[in-house]
């Protein structure tokens, strides 16, 4: 927004560019036209060479690193999920067909751990979004060092999954935990936060919104400052008082934002990983002892990296990315249907 | 803020002191107290479980089995720190994070500039498609790769090496989708245009023209990308090992090990955290800006 301004000065060195360029026919033709051949067609064909070529060159990198790291090894994921393939033996690769797909669909555990990984989706999103706008109306106040609040709200963020969660263990334990010390004065009895099924969803549900809720919070702060001052002004003078404003105004004018956040959430709900695996301490892969929060993510590395059965795994991941595939259709529906009736 | 500012007539009153102006924007409203007791209280959530890891890393472990726990600091803290350093290898793993992060920041930013610069300025066939295609990629889960690259790594020797995880993210989808929506409207397209009728080729432009003007961009850039890259999970811990850990690894098995004491898991914590604490200190206002900017647009 207020960068644009930072960018008037870059023009001095664009002019010192074309100095060193010897004899390049340069002024004397229109703008953007290549130097016209016979004077060197060897540097006009270069010049257009580089004119259709460059453009491609300087989306290369990305495409070859996604497309080496991402998108081949996708498809190999998907081969293996049709193979037999172990961790102990990693050369007997044989050919399985569907059979880690069947073993999946009728295993408890994939259930369990797919509906973990909704249950735990939805305590940690639902409020981190609801919290977030909140949070984001109040920073949107004239507040004195407000950039001072904004850095503060995100410093969960700094914080790794590893390292918030290893502190979250710790003040979630049993005995001595801050956590059950504090609902203590309150009287309410200690809570298992480890075993118990609710308390260990909400547990590593709370790591997830105490991470993020800040950083959501600025992204729809950043879509509340682009809402357009007369909105509110209208609205204001129709009579609508401050709460009016923000239900009648400000939440329709951040649908887009609110889908966005919900579509990235939902994401990142589906692949929880670090935080179930570190809260279950030395067998943490298990989520629990019932494995009560064993997510999908976790499930995966538990079957791939501890058991040792990589073509299971890789049946995961892909059970995983068709689940998103779902997700993200219902969204784009549900955004259409949103447009529609605007 | 600053187009609603100037609509309205400005009084001279002194900033601050004035009472709420009523009418129009509910963005200007000075806020109330308040606002000010429920930002304190986001404010003590979001900071106390660090502060907290703080005393706790400065108690012993012992301590932290009694209950109530502790609030205040202990005198721990620096042997704590050491044996997290020495014992649980936090000092090797900084060492190696440092250097993985570094090198996925440098390319990550330079080569994100390059692609978003081409989709920005440049008119090439599939344009459209590719960026579509580009942020489309954002969707897959790094699930979906971990298997195969387990496989070829431990192929090519690579297990335990830090290039394993340092190539798969020298560019991300991100970073170009970032630069490009800071450099559709930052760069100006006569800048371009002028330095290729002096006969400049694109490599100069880039150099010349590209990198000046993307500079503030390719900065925040830069912090975002260390900090993803410092707190990067779960293909390190795949990866890698205890031998030649990250940070992430570290904690990794200082969490799911048999570790005797939990103050010195705390100091590991703390440990790890505090080079992005710092960051965070000195350049918290850039961050905050990046990450709302990469929002609007995006």
């Amino acid at each position: 927004m207020s960068n644009s301004k930072a960018l008037a000065h870059p023009a001095s060195s664009a002019d010192a560019a074309p100095g060193d360029q010897p004899g390049a026919a340069g002024r004397a033709h229109g703008r953007g036209t290549p130097p016209p051949p016979g004077t060197s067609s060897w540097r006009s064909r270069l010049y257009r060479w580089d004119m259709k070529a460059s453009p491609y060159a300087f989306i290369a990198p990305f495409f070859i690193v996604f497309g080496a790291f991402s998108l081949v090894p996708l498809l190999y994921t998907a081969w293996y999920s049709l193979h037999n393939v172990q961790l102990s033996n990693l050369d007997g690769q044989s050919w399985a067909g569907l059979q880690n797909y069947e073993n999946l669909l009728s295993s408890d555990f994939f259930w369990n751990a797919l509906w973990n990984t909704f249950t735990i989706g939805v305590i940690s999103t639902v409020p981190q979004l609801l919290m977030a706008i909140g949070l984001a109306h109040l920073l949107n106040y004239k507040l004195r060092g407000s950039t001072v609040w904004r850095v503060v709200m995100l410093t969960p963020y700094a914080t790794s999954v590893a390292a918030a969660t290893l502190v979250f263990v710790l003040l979630y334990s049993y005995d001595g935990g801050m956590i059950n010390w504090l609902l203590d004065f309150v009287g309410i009895d200690p809570v298992n936060w480890r075993e118990s099924d609710w308390g260990s969803q909400f547990a590593v549900s709370s790591i997830v919104i105490w991470r993020w809720t800040g950083y959501n919070a600025l992204i729809y702060l950043a879509a509340m400052q682009a809402i357009p001052a007369d909105l509110y002004e209208s609205a204001a003078i129709d009579g609508a008082n401050r709460w009016q404003q923000f239900i009648h105004v400000t939440i329709p004018q951040l649908r887009p934002t609110i889908l966005f956040t919900v579509v990235v959430s939902t994401i990142g709900a589906t692949q929880l990983f670090g935080e179930p695996l570190l809260f279950g301490g030395v067998s943490g892969s298990k989520g629990g002892s019932e494995h009560q929060y064993q997510t999908l993510g976790l499930y995966m590395y538990d079957q791939g990296w501890i058991i040792g059965n990589l073509g299971k795994a890789s049946a995961i991941a892909w059970s995983m990315f068709l689940i998103l595939l779902i997700v993200a259709a219902i969204n784009l529906l549900i955004s259409r249907r949103l447009r529609k009736s605007q | 803020m600053t187009a609603s500012e100037l609509t309205l007539p400005q009084t001279e009153k002194k900033p601050g002191r004035e009472r709420p102006r009523v009418m129009g924007a509910g963005k200007q409203l000075h806020a109330g107290p308040l606002t000010y007791v429920v930002l304190s209280l986001f404010a003590l959530v979001s900071l106390a479980p660090l502060v907290w890891t703080a005393i706790a890393a400065s108690r012993t472990g012992q301590r932290l089995a009694e209950t109530p726990p502790p609030l205040w600091f202990g005198g721990n803290l620096f042997k704590n720190m050491e044996r997290a350093w020495e014992e649980a290898g936090l000092g090797s793993a900084m060492f190696n994070t440092t250097i993985v992060a570094g090198a996925i920041t440098v390319s990550t930013v330079v080569f994100s500039t390059l692609a978003g610069f081409a989709f920005a300025k440049l008119r090439f066939r599939f344009s459209n498609v590719l960026l579509m295609l580009t942020i489309g990629t954002m969707m897959v889960p790094p699930q979906l790769a971990v298997v195969p690259l387990y496989l070829w790594m431990s192929d090519l020797g690579w297990s335990n090496q830090l290039q394993t995880v340092i190539l798969p993210t020298l560019v991300t989808a991100f970073g170009t989708f970032f630069m490009r929506q800071y450099l559709v409207q930052a760069l100006p397209t006569e800048l371009i245009e002028a330095a290729r009728v002096d006969g400049a080729s694109s490599l100069r432009v880039v150099w010349h023209v590209v990198f000046p003007a993307a500079r503030p961009a390719m900065a925040v850039l830069g912090l975002l990308t260390f900090v993803f890259a410092w707190n990067d999970f779960l293909w390190p811990i795949i990866a890698l090992n205890q031998e030649n850990p990250t940070v992430q690894v570290a904690l990794n098995s200082l969490g799911t090990g048999y570790v005797p004491d939990e103050a010195v898991i705390m100091a590991g914590a703390l440990l790890g955290t505090l080079p992005l604490l710092i960051a965070f200190l000195l350049f918290g206002k850039q961050i905050v800006g990046g990450i709302m900017q990469g929002a609007i647009k995006g």
